[in-house]
């Protein structure tokens, strides 16, 4: 490697981190505009033409606030975590194309690689709850370690779905593969599972049971100020954005679109905004999610990962394996995964999860009562 | 009708003011009539009416035992205890009282117990074993009047702080002592 | 690394102690609970109050009685104006003061609109408690017309006093009426639309039914009172079986659970609101014209005595106690605050539940510490 190919590497990867960043500040400003949107009210309106400059003010408060290190902390410890957090998720981005030509590195294994790399950043969520030395940290961080490692099961499987319809690793031949049918319609069950566990793995609501504020105030992250915490806050976006991007491709047919006219460098930009477009919709999906559910309970998580979530995954796999086995024709596999989805929401809306949908409570008109007390007044 | 025995209270003050008024409901009569009968197992228990509520002012030894009889006697029924209050008669022998409102929700009954218990040696069985709410609003009267509970040992502070002097909620206890500045 | 080796030498025992509170987003005030969890089971907890304890009861003893309503304010200070109306039955009955009709009307609605912001307040908060962001928003905007109309009747948002011994402080706006029933069709949609977002989510349901179950005949045992106890099945309303003020002529029902778990302490809330709209609309449609306050002196003496009044505040039984001496300043004021019972049985809620569970829990008792530590 010589030293322009080293310098390209280099500008490239800055390129990238700067993409990722911005991408992070609009997401901020994007679920603050989405909730709001929900919630009936009008969300950061004031820096900038309609608040859009806010990110930015927020960045900078952010980086100019002290960063606080607890007298007891591990100190070592507490000041790697939040990269330990961010770098898997940024390593995630080498692989994945944006568009045709837009990937850093078209790598062969490209989903047995970023299955791998992503599991790592549970290991800084552990290690921000430790270095702390903080208990509530600390029951934050067991939460994410429980919590991550039980949904990589189901997540992987999904994956493994896909690269066995695709017959390839590589995510462009997948989204190649997808010029025909997006595999959403072949996989339905393995889209539910995916965004599920995909949900999970991000900690966002309704899972988000490793930082949930009223809970363990803040969990891992509790005792981090200023730019550490930004960082963490930082990959917790761009993990949302990847999460998205990694549905787009796998599920939604990635930059294909039905028509796209063009050819040379217009087709990039057109196939590159299609892409995004996308995304942004599955991103609003997640937002639209948080804006709506309660947070579930660390037992219900989990027995909702491997009570529900692992044996569909499974199912998902033998199904795709036997058909293409046999050579069945591909709406088997979507005829039996909707059946099965319709009958695991049935068993979710009748079991113990959901739990018993029924009024409890009465009411009882005063008119009553009073006759009541009036019969019982000569005691 | 029982007329009121003289209130302990006006040697406090030597205002020449009137006392109020009893009229207790068809209710309060029934318990009052029902309670009179009933009370006379308890030797030194009076029976008395302020405004609508018909008080029953009996020894400390004898609390816990009425209590329960209270309690679980059929046509009682007291099965709620609203609240423990402690009133500091400053210049009396007797100089605390605590007050016990029950409240029978079965029957809807309500009256009040009174105890009054010596500056010396202000020591009270707890009720604890009857109703469980009397838990916090006993550890509020020894926090702020330093009543002791006989069958709870060290009554850890609720409302103040651990360490802190005196008994806010007496009457001695200075209460303007604090300099503007 | 003192701390750590402390983390450590718990982890090997059974059980970890944390500390929810005083500083804790979930604690509704300055409430502090020491837990002893075993992973994330609750083993063990430990109430601790007074952290906001401010001896109101003591400095009562120093004011005179008209100076005391707005030192109730402050007890509850969400359900304010039941508060105020729970000392001024009390005087009045002591100086058996009778208030005029109209007097009565007013307090009677507002005090039902009051329990409907409470509730709604309560509404907000225990969405966010189960970690959803959204009711506390609904929750909120019904609440702030609440608030509107309060402004406009009393001049203030939270601390009112206006409900004075003898009846109210001045005459309600001449577009009162209007304006509440302008309000009351709000509040009837709103009410729907929260009941739509959150009772029936199933991930909502999931966390709540079945949670901090308690009987109804502990729940007396420790006094828990108000919406708490009606959703242990216990039929028991102030309002109706000791009724104070005007309470008897309305018509209206008294919701009642089942099972006495969180899911039920929130709904009773939710129809709760329901019924005091019907109170409101009752009391609007027959309010009578007239003086608004009776002829009381400017300096109250009441006889030598003592009272002991139940009022029926958004959390439950609220008592005060007043012992006259005759003088211008009561002996002794005592205050029966339904959140410090009610946050007794939360140990015994607590029992075999979750950390998350805390949470919920102790959102569905609904407290307000100025009350408890007054």
């Amino acid at each position: 490697m010589n030293m322009p190919e080293i310098v390209g590497l280099f500008f490239k990867a800055s390129l990238l981190l700067f993409f990722i960043l911005m991408v992070v500040l609009i997401l901020t400003l994007a679920e603050r505009k989405a909730l709001a949107r929900i919630q009936q009210r009008k969300g950061p309106n004031r820096v900038g033409f309609k608040g859009i400059l806010q990110p930015f003010a927020d960045a900078l408060k952010l980086l100019t606030k002290e960063d606080i290190l607890p007298a007891s902390a591990n100190k070592q410890i507490f000041w790697i975590a939040p990269l330990a957090v961010f770098l898997p998720g940024f390593l995630i981005w080498v692989t994945i194309p944006l568009a045709k030509e837009v990937v850093l590195a078209n790598l062969d294994m490209g989903l047995f690689y970023i299955t791998a790399i992503s599991v790592l950043s549970v290991m800084g969520l552990l290690m921000a709850g430790w270095g702390s030395a903080n208990k509530w940290a600390m029951i934050g961080g067991l939460r994410a370690a429980g919590q991550l490692i039980s949904y990589e099961i189901p997540f992987i499987m999904a994956i493994l779905a896909i690269g066995i319809l695709a017959q390839s690793f590589n995510l462009k031949e997948i989204v190649d593969d997808q010029a025909r049918w997006p595999f959403a319609i072949k996989q339905p069950l393995g889209l539910f599972i995916f965004l599920t566990a995909g949900l999970a793995e991000l900690g966002r609501t309704p899972f988000d049971i490793h930082h949930a504020e009223s809970e363990v105030v803040g969990g891992p992250f509790v005792e981090y100020s200023g730019a550490h915490w930004s960082v963490f806050y930082l990959a917790e976006y761009m993990n949302t954005f990847t999460i998205a991007v990694l549905t787009v491709l796998l599920f939604l047919g990635g930059w294909q679109s039905p028509v796209l006219p063009f050819s040379g460098i217009v087709q990039t930009v057109a196939s590159l905004s299609w892409f995004l477009i996308k995304t942004a919709l599955v991103i609003w999906v997640i937002f639209w999610i948080r804006g709506t559910y309660p947070r579930v309970r660390i037992d219900q998580l989990m027995s909702f990962g491997w009570k529900i979530l692992v044996p569909a995954s499974f199912i998902n796999i033998f199904l795709t394996a036997s058909v293409l086995y046999y050579a069945l024709p591909h709406w088997v596999i979507t005829v039996v995964s909707l059946g099965f989805l319709g009958v695991t929401f049935y068993f979710i809306k009748k079991g113990s999860l959901a739990g018993h949908k029924q009024n409890t409570v009465t009411i009882i008109n005063s008119s009553d009562i009073r006759a009541q007390l009036s019969n019982r007044a000569e005691v | 009708m029982p007329m009121r025995e003289s209130s302990n209270i006006s040697s406090k003050r030597e205002i020449k003011a009137p006392v109020v008024r009893e009229y207790l409901d068809q209710r309060g009569e029934n318990l009052h009539k029902i309670l009179k009968e009933s009370i006379s197992d308890f030797p030194g228990a009076e029976i008395s009416v302020s405004i609508d509520m018909v008080t029953v002012k009996i020894d400390s030894v004898q609390l816990v035992k009425i209590c329960e009889f209270l309690k679980y006697t059929e046509k009682f029924g007291f099965d709620y205890l609203s609240c423990i209050t402690v009133v500091d008669y400053e210049e009396d022998q007797e100089r605390f009282e605590m007050i016990y409102h029950l409240i029978s929700i079965r029957l809807h009954h309500k009256m009040a117990i009174k105890v009054s218990l010596p500056s010396n040696d202000p020591t009270v069985p707890s009720v604890l074993g009857v109703w469980k709410s009397a838990d916090w609003f006993e550890r509020e009267a020894h926090d702020l009047f330093g009543i002791e509970f006989e069958g709870r040992e060290n009554l850890p502070p609720l409302l103040l702080y651990e360490g802190f002097e005196g008994y806010p909620g007496r009457k001695s206890y200075p209460f303007h002592d604090y300099g503007e500045w | 690394m003192q701390v750590h080796q402390q983390v450590s030498e718990y982890s090997d025992a059974i059980d970890l102690m944390v500390n929810m509170g005083p500083q804790h987003p979930s604690t509704h005030g300055v409430f502090r609970l020491v837990i002893w969890v075993d992973g994330e089971r609750i083993v063990k907890v430990e109430p601790h109050i007074g952290y906001l304890h401010r001896g109101s009861e003591k400095i009562c003893e120093s004011e005179q009685y008209s100076q005391i309503v707005t030192l109730f304010d402050r007890l509850d200070y969400v359900g304010n104006l039941n508060n105020e109306l729970a000392f001024c039955l009390a005087v009045e009955k002591l100086t058996e003061t009778v208030v005029p009709e109209r007097a009565e009307y007013i307090r009677v609605i507002l005090c039902e609109l009051n329990r409907i912001a409470s509730h709604m307040l309560f509404y907000g908060v225990y969405g966010l408690d189960a970690g959803a962001t959204t009711p506390m928003l609904y929750g909120f905007r019904e609440r702030e017309r609440v608030q509107e109309l309060f402004e406009s009747v009393t001049g203030a948002r939270m601390m009112h006093n206006y409900i004075r011994i003898g009846g109210v402080k001045e005459d309600v706006p001449d577009d009162f009426d209007e304006n509440v029933l302008v309000l009351l069709d709000h509040l009837k949609r709103g009410i729907d639309e929260c009941d739509r977002l959150l009772s029936q989510n199933e991930m909502f349901l999931a966390r709540t039914k079945g949670v901090g179950i308690i009987t109804g005949e502990d729940a007396l045992d420790y006094g828990v009172t108000g919406p708490a106890l009606r959703a242990s099945g216990v039929i028991e309303d102030v309002r109706v079986t000791d009724p104070y003020s005007i309470y008897s002529r309305f018509d209206f029902g008294i919701p009642v659970g089942s099972n006495g778990d969180c899911w039920d302490r929130y709904y009773v809330r939710v129809e709760e609101m329901r019924e005091s709209i019907k109170i409101v609309e009752q009391a609007i449609s027959d309010i009578p014209n007239g003086d608004i306050s009776a002829k009381v002196r400017r300096i109250i003496r009441p006889p030598v005595g003592e009272v002991f009044v139940r009022t029926e505040s958004p959390r439950g039984d609220l008592g005060v106690f007043l012992v006259s001496d005759g003088s211008d300043k009561p002996y002794r004021v005592k205050v029966r605050p339904p959140s410090f019972a009610n946050l007794q049985a939360l140990e015994y809620m607590l029992k075999d539940t979750y950390i998350a569970d805390a949470v919920l829990v102790l959102g569905s008792i609904d407290i307000i510490m100025g009350e408890v530590d007054r």
